[in-house]
């Protein structure tokens, strides 16, 4: 069993209050994680400025080259990860373990985490929108025509609030480094092995370990003393706390996605050639992120497409997490995935949603003490049934009959909105939704993102003001 | 034996004690003889029969009792002969304390006596209310005899850092400061607001409420009134220290050196962290001396076996028997004790004469601890929320 100590500022904390996590199956425990509270929290939050001043030493460039070897270290090496010696594949198998996911999809992240550091100077140049990186560093600077431009950072160091469900996550944060800003980390309570193991990384690459401080454990008030004593945080939620932090300049929030797939009128009777990527959209990553298709707008073919979803989805089995063709992930939470069922049936229960997997056998595969949600897809006669906007943690999906020009005013809140579309008017109107967060325009994947671009929401938006800074001669 | 000249005075709602409970913070625990737990155990047995006879007599009880004898299958006046037959009562109901009228549980032995009522709960809907006359007066003045006088010397001022309003805290505490010689500074604090707060997600007015409260002990504190000890909760102990360090001083630069807490959020992490870093080490070197207590509107107060580093900050409960009874048992059989250091669930009795409660299932859980010299009975260790009333299923987190 591996320890996890607190990361108190780089330093090791040991508590008193304990909690395991254990194999989702078998239930041997795998980690112990030291918790502590509030108030600890609180205490630390005081010497940020320290972690700040500690990577204030190095220049962006070098906080970039040593993010650079981090990702190869996150990726390849063997990390002193609590008191383990962890090699990558020690990684996926833990991280496998506790959270219920596959092992492949496990694999698929660790890429996708490493892409982020390999390649932080390109992606922090696209979220900079190309400025130097010395001029945040500094404060202020010239920009190429001769305008003194000042960005004035909000935090000494991020908090985050991290899910247990998809490890992709973390890519948001990782930039937050080489911006010379100290990164304060709630794990999610069943996954703390990608924090863990990029902390790791990150001071064996050389970058001061003062700069991380790592709170594990279930405990609510972790949460939010990091929310309330971050001057800039970022969180991980379900639609109740999107609402609850609406608003608040302080917290960035992430929660589902409602990602769509919109199938304009001079493209619809084409879908045949694009079912492929209705597929990917739906079911990579097993279905638990936010960039996952979770409903597919069109206004005419919608049976045919559902039905064509239904033979393609619908025969994918439970299987093992160690079997390489696993691609459903296990809900560990007791009673989860028997909730999550009877809100589906009590949505194709109204008579303008169709059930179109129900021939392919039961969704619910209950396997004490875990169940998976095999893949569903509904198909909807309108906007208005009630299943058109839901999303839920397993490649489920909505195909839902709606005419181009009522797309829009009824797909609500879309975090990556794929508009296979070459009608110039309909692309002029999804470029104008404030609906949309991600428009891709053309026949793009929904979870396939360019990390050269910004994701729900500029990062550098959300650490740094823009404002006027002017100097006497 | 001293312990019998505390439990002597416990009947005697009037009378307030002035032998110490057989205990004091500072000794060491030892482990008790055998003849110690066999005494306590006959003198609760006698003390049970003597709490039935004064509230099921018709002369003396209360009308909720008397009125509930008549629906017993047993003579609780006959049939009660100790503390084990009052597993003869059902489970006692904290419901039924919520609405009135509030004289039917004033024994009627006690009817010309000023009452109080405390109240718990009460965020949304009718609270549940207890009736009290002398009861937090004795349990207070029993709680402090054990309070070492190094660090609350008699005489000193009190800041009371906890709930106001309908509360048996807020006037105990007074009471304790008091009958040491002191006078006690409140503050403003609305538990139910809180609650309130925390239910619509308000966080951040919740902590702008947070701060008022501090706010107004940091302007008592530093108002020269001489305040050498307190009371607070947990969180409000850890804002205040906080509140102060971002001021540039301390609990102990403003003149605090004796501290009593409660509650479950009172756990030996919290402890740890509090006397390491908060205080800056122990008594001994802080000059700051914390004890932590347990207890409720219904029961009154448990105090803490010595809580130090060497043993991980183990915080162990005793009741302050026999006017109150701590028991852990099964979950699922609330009549069967589990055995020492196993857990299960925290059932409280209360026998005075001015209120009787036999087995209220708290909403806590922790491990049974044997009983010690200074405290020869059952305690009770580790206590948090009940895990089965505590566990939510969050689904769809991302």
């Amino acid at each position: 069993m591996i320890e996890l100590p607190a990361i108190r500022w780089g330093e090791p904390y040991e508590s008193l209050d304990v909690d395991e996590i254990a194999h989702f199956y078998t239930g041997e425990p795998i980690a112990r994680l030291h918790t502590v509270g509030a108030g600890i929290i609180r205490r630390d939050a005081k010497k940020a400025k320290l972690a700040r001043r500690a990577l204030q030493a190095m220049s962006p460039a070098e906080l970039i080259e040593k993010c650079k070897v981090a990702g190869e270290l996150f990726e390849s090496g063997t990390l002193a990860v609590g008191d383990s010696q962890q090699s990558p594949d020690d990684f996926v198998q833990q991280q496998s373990a506790t959270t219920g996911m596959p092992i492949s999809m496990c694999k698929a992240n660790v890429v996708k985490n490493a892409f982020v550091l390999k390649n932080i100077d390109q992606i922090l140049d696209c979220l900079t929108r190309g400025l130097d990186l010395n001029i945040l560093a500094r404060g202020y600077g010239d920009e190429d025509r001769g305008v003194t431009v000042s960005y004035q950072a909000q935090c000494d160091a991020l908090g985050a609030v991290l899910p247990s469900n998809s490890p992709g996550v973390h890519t948001l944060w990782l930039p937050v480094i080489a911006l010379q800003m100290g990164l304060v980390l709630k794990p999610g309570s069943s996954e703390p092995w990608t924090p863990y193991r990029v902390f790791a990384a990150m001071v064996e690459a050389g970058i001061p370990r003062e700069a991380f401080c790592l709170y594990p454990g279930a405990g609510a008030d972790i949460g939010g003393a990091i929310l309330s004593s971050c001057r800039r945080s970022m969180i991980f939620g379900g639609p109740q706390t999107i609402q609850q932090y609406a608003g608040n300049p302080k917290v960035q929030v992430h929660g589902p996605g409602f990602s769509k797939i919109l199938f304009g009128d001079d493209c619809v009777d084409d879908w045949q050639q694009h079912l492929d990527l209705m597929v990917d959209s739906v079911s990579r990553n097993g279905g638990r992120s936010c960039i996952n298709c979770s409903s597919i707008y069109a206004s005419r073919h919608t049976k045919e497409i559902a039905a064509a979803l239904a033979e393609k989805l619908g025969p994918i089995e439970a299987l093992p997490p160690d079997d390489p063709k696993a691609g459903l992930a296990a809900f560990t939470i007791e009673g989860a995935a028997a909730a999550i069922w009877g809100a589906l049936q009590h949505d194709f229960s109204d008579p303008q949603t169709t059930h179109m997997t129900e021939a392919y056998g039961d969704r619910l595969v209950e396997n004490p003490p875990v169940a998976y949600l095999r893949p569903v897809v509904l198909h909807c006669e309108s906007p208005g049934s009630p299943a058109a906007n839901k999303e839920y943690m397993f490649p489920a999906v909505s195909v839902v009959e709606c005419p181009q020009e009522k797309m829009l005013a009824s797909i609500g809140t879309t975090l990556v909105g794929t508009a296979i579309t070459n009608d110039k008017n309909f692309r002029q109107d999804l470029i104008a939704s404030v609906e949309i967060d991600r428009l891709n325009l053309g026949p793009i994947p929904t979870p396939q993102l360019d990390w050269l671009q910004p994701h729900e929401g500029n990062l550098i938006e959300f650490l740094y003001r823009n404002r006027a800074l002017q100097i006497d001669g | 034996m001293q312990y019998f000249q505390v439990v002597g005075v416990s009947l005697g709602h009037s009378a307030t004690p002035t032998h110490a409970l057989p205990c004091s913070p500072q000794s060491d625990p030892e482990i008790v003889s055998e003849e110690q737990p066999n005494a306590a155990r006959d003198l609760l047995d006698a003390h049970t029969v003597e709490t039935i006879a004064w509230h099921f007599h018709e002369s003396t009880g209360c009308p909720f009792w008397l009125e509930k004898k008549s629906q017993l299958k047993f003579d609780p006046l006959t049939e009660i002969r100790s503390y084990d037959d009052l597993k003869k009562f059902d489970p006692f109901e904290d419901d039924w304390l919520r609405g009135g009228p509030v004289r039917r549980w004033v024994p009627k032995g006690l009817a010309d006596k000023p009452v109080y009522v405390f109240e718990t709960g009460g965020t949304t809907g009718v609270p549940k209310s207890r009736i009290a006359i002398d009861d937090f007066r004795t349990d207070y003045s029993l709680f402090s005899n054990t309070l070492p006088e190094e660090f609350f010397p008699q005489g000193s001022n009190w800041l009371m850092l906890g709930p106001s309003g309908p509360r048996r805290l807020r006037l105990a505490v007074e009471h304790l400061a008091q009958h040491r010689g002191g006078i006690c500074f409140c503050i403003d604090l609305d538990p139910r607001w809180v609650v309130k707060l925390i239910k619509k997600g308000w966080m951040d007015h919740l902590e702008e409420y947070k701060k008022h409260c501090i706010d107004q002990a940091v302007t008592v504190l530093g108002a020269g009134h001489e305040i050498k000890c307190m009371f607070g909760t947990p969180k409000l102990i850890e804002s205040l220290c906080l509140g102060l360090e971002e001021r540039g001083t301390s609990l102990a630069e403003q003149g605090i050196t004796g501290i009593f807490s409660g509650g479950t959020e009172f756990t030996p992490q919290w402890t740890k962290f509090c006397i390491e870093e908060l205080f800056g080490g122990p008594p001994e070197e802080s000059g700051i001396y914390m004890t932590p207590t347990y207890g409720n509107t219904l029961m009154g107060l448990a105090c803490s076996a010595p809580v130090t580093k060497e043993n991980q900050y183990k915080i162990s409960y005793y009741a302050p028997q026999p006017r109150a009874v701590i028991e852990v048992v099964d979950f699922d059989d609330h009549d069967q004790v589990v055995g020492y250091g196993e857990t299960g669930r925290v059932k409280l009795t209360t026998l005075t004469q001015e209120f009787f409660v036999p087995g209220f299932l708290e909403r806590d859980e922790g491990e049974r601890e044997p009983p010690y010299e200074k405290y020869p009975w059952d305690g009770v260790s580790g206590v948090r929320p009940f895990h089965r009333l505590a566990s939510s299923t969050t689904v769809g987190v991302y």
